[in-house]
């Protein structure tokens, strides 16, 4: 999918220097504990860096200004440029404060062009909050990310050549990152180039992920999940919610309260949908979207952010008094990796299993079905890869007329058969439906000739009448030969076998 | 005890002398998996024991049959080999598919994939193939038994508990020139070790084509019988 970036940089810091209303000019950082976790261009022209002890970095630059992390305010002060980039492009998802996602077909059509929208939208944050940000644009989260870094537009299928000369570093696991420093790749290209079987033979499932990201794939197939309509979690609040602390309360409990109705579907939530209403029927609602599927303390964090980032920028003139928790998205608990989903032993036992046999035969190694809609027995399974999403080949709703009722064969195989009459000659189904003799003699795939002792049949197969491509004519019969059932299928003038009911 | 006693519990499939005897305590403790009800009569154990190996012959429709009840209960199975198998057919005799992975090429060491899966996955059906030889195939159900799985083999499988061997099979509902396929009645021979050791016959009819029912809230499928 193609997605535009909006990113500001630096973003804890900027967001801390606005709230202690820090002169821009002077050095700034955010340090969690004893680390620097972000600091300002200026620091960083003066030899600050990520990662540097607190004393490390007053070193080299003593006039520095060091604010402790606070994540509450980083999303606080971010709320307003959402609400810009939102005036913009509707649709908005925030990824965390300082990102937000959105897709770029919307902004990009309207504004006519993607460089249009880009700048834009970069003009129009500027404008209405002070705050620099910078915009990229390709297919996929990670690649747009990294384009929003460099603040660049990468052409339609181009995410894995401009991905391939940057610097392993990129990746966000800095345990892989440095494994495969000292294994001699330095770039995502290099990295790109193993075979993603080998990749997930010995680095296991976190550097299969970041192993599709390097190649420009997108981090989950865009075929989403749609949510159960009615999975919503809400809350009344009388008196209503106008203070932080209050805001901080109410989240933690809708948060386990939504946890614990996904987890009861087996499912987690990968986009929350945050909804509120004040007194005064003022509506707001924003998307937060994450990488990692959420945990209740990830859900109460975000409804508290959002909360304190409403409540605190005058966005809404009344407290709230309904608070309503959305998933937008959510995927299958099952298929997720260990650790995130600690409920079930035995579906974790299993996923461990199955992901040690991945690691021998490779990703599509171990499959999982899913059933959908669909008329032959083949059409109605999908297999998936363990670990996918598992969405349906068909929809499942959807009526399907001249689908077989009753048993389905246990044996799905297709092979060419002959069937025919007591003259020897080829049973062949007309266009009014009949057949042309008595069946008498069944064989499949040129083997022994046998007695054909029942059959029904035949049932017209009339799919997809109206797209001339994909149309499909055929007739299918139930044949019992030699103590074996088959399902035949007649198409293109030749009996084939499509399934043995053994 | 008198004779006639002993025999009537031997025939019943009791017998205290063996490893095999099914108590009532193996199913309280989960020691046994839950099978169909028309299955359990096949097997010594009224069910399938953990640690035990069965091998199936004759019928595809017999193994998905037996992974049903174990699957339907919260157990998780695994398919090697077998690259054709209908998972329709499975869903209509009562698999849960949702908890059911496929291995259809398990690559040039099948054994080395049956024993990481039976570390993990409570019932590993096998496709046995000459590439699992007998001494390997010892090895694995050494494995189950070690692993408190169950080894169910698809083909002949030296050291197997139990052999369920399908001797023939009916199909009801087909005429000539009418009707459609509705029951399957087949004539299982079971025979094996232990308290399975002296060969019986059953006849019993599977019913397959149950009703499969999409679950909105889990896109996932229930079977209504």
């Amino acid at each position: 999918m193609r997605l535009l970036i909006v990113w500001c940089p630096d973003w804890p810091v900027i967001a801390a220097a606005a709230a202690e209303n820090l002169l821009p000019h002077i050095p700034a950082a955010v340090a969690r504990g004893n680390e620097i976790t972000s600091c300002s261009a200026i620091a960083r022209t003066e030899g600050v860096r990520r990662g540097m002890r607190k004393r490390q970095a007053q070193e080299r630059c003593p006039e520095l200004k060091i604010f402790e992390a606070d994540p509450t305010r980083d999303a606080r002060l971010f709320e307003p440029v959402a609400a810009a980039v939102e005036e913009l492009a509707p649709g908005i998802e925030v990824i965390r404060p300082g990102l937000i996602a959105v897709a770029a077909q919307g902004p990009a059509g309207y504004f006519e062009g993607e460089e249009n929208a880009a700048e834009r939208l970069v003009d129009h944050v500027a404008q209405t909050t002070g705050v620099e940000a910078q915009v990229g644009i390709a297919d996929g989260l990670f690649a747009a990310t990294k384009a929003a870094h460099r603040g660049v537009i990468v052409a339609r299928n181009r995410s894995a050549e401009f991905l391939a000369p940057l610097g392993i570093q990129e990746l966000t696991e800095p345990d892989l990152v440095d494994l495969l420093r000292r294994l001699g790749i330095r770039t995502l290209g290099a990295f790109a180039q193993l075979d993603e079987r080998k990749v997930a033979d010995r680095f296991g499932g976190l550097a299969v992920q970041a192993h599709k990201n390097a190649r420009g794939l997108d981090e989950r197939p865009l075929a989403k999940r749609k949510p159960v309509e009615d999975l919503e979690v809400t809350q009344h609040f009388d008196p209503p919610v106008e203070r932080v602390d209050q805001a901080a309360f109410a989240a933690k409990a809708l948060a386990e309260r939504l946890h614990a109705e996904l987890n009861e579907r087996a499912q987690a939530c990968m986009r929350l949908g945050i909804h509120a209403r004040t007194e005064h029927g003022e509506e707001v609602h924003r998307v937060w979207r994450c990488a990692e599927p959420l945990t209740p303390k990830g859900i109460a964090d975000r409804v508290r952010w959002q909360l304190d980032g409403w409540l605190t920028n005058n966005t809404l003139t009344a407290g709230v008094h309904l608070l309503r928790l959305v998933p937008e998205e959510v995927i299958d608990a099952a298929a997720l990796q260990l650790g995130l989903w600690g409920h079930d032993a035995g579906a974790e036992k299993a996923a461990r299993a199955f992901v040690h046999v991945q690691g021998l035969l490779g990703p599509d190694g171990v499959l999982t079905p899913v059933l959908g809609g669909g008329r032959g027995p083949e059409d109605q399974v999908r297999l998936v890869p363990w670990g996918d999403e598992k969405t349906p080949r068909h929809d499942p709703d959807q009526p399907w007329p001249g689908r077989l009722n009753g048993p389905s064969p246990a044996t799905v195989k297709s092979q060419p058969a002959t069937l025919t009459d007591a003259a020897g000659q080829d049973v062949v189904v007309t266009g009014r439906n009949d057949l042309t003799g008595i069946p008498h003699r069944f064989a499949l795939n040129g083997g022994p000739s046998l007695d054909v002792a029942a059959w029904s049949g035949p049932w017209p197969v009339d799919e997809r009448w109206w797209d001339p491509e994909t149309a499909r004519r055929a007739a299918r019969m139930q044949v019992i030969a030699g103590e074996t059932a088959f399902l035949l299928v007649r198409e293109d003038g030749r009996w084939a076998v499509e399934g043995v009911y053994d | 005890m008198s004779r006639s006693a002993t025999a009537t519990l031997v025939a019943l499939g009791v017998n205290p002398a063996s490893e095999l005897t099914e108590t009532t305590a193996d199913h309280a403790t989960g020691r046994v998996l839950p099978v169909r009800g028309e299955l359990a009569d096949l097997l010594p154990w009224g069910g399938l024991r953990r640690g035990s190996t069965v091998s199936v012959g004759g019928s595809t429709s017999l193994l998905l049959a037996l992974l049903a009840g174990a699957t339907a209960t919260g157990c998780w199975a695994a398919v090697v080999g077998l690259p054709h198998i209908g998972v329709l057919a499975a869903a209509e005799l009562g698999v849960a598919v949702h908890r059911l992975a496929l291995v259809p090429r398990p690559g040039g060491d099948p054994a080395a994939v049956v024993a990481a899966l039976l570390d993990g996955i409570d019932l590993v059906a096998v496709e046995a193939t000459r590439s699992l030889s007998p001494s390997l195939a010892r090895r694995l159900s050494a494995r189950a038994r070690q692993r408190k799985a169950v080894l169910l083999a698809f083909g002949a499988w030296p050291g197997a508990d139990v052999e369920l061997q399908v001797v023939g099979s009916r199909w009801e509902g087909l005429g000539r020139g009418h009707g459609k396929l509705r029951d399957q009645a087949l004539t299982v021979r079971a025979s094996g070790r232990g308290a399975a050791a002296r060969p019986r016959t059953v006849e019993l009819d599977l019913v397959g084509g149950g009703r499969i029912e999409f679950l909105h809230s889990k896109g996932e499928l229930a079977w209504v019988p």
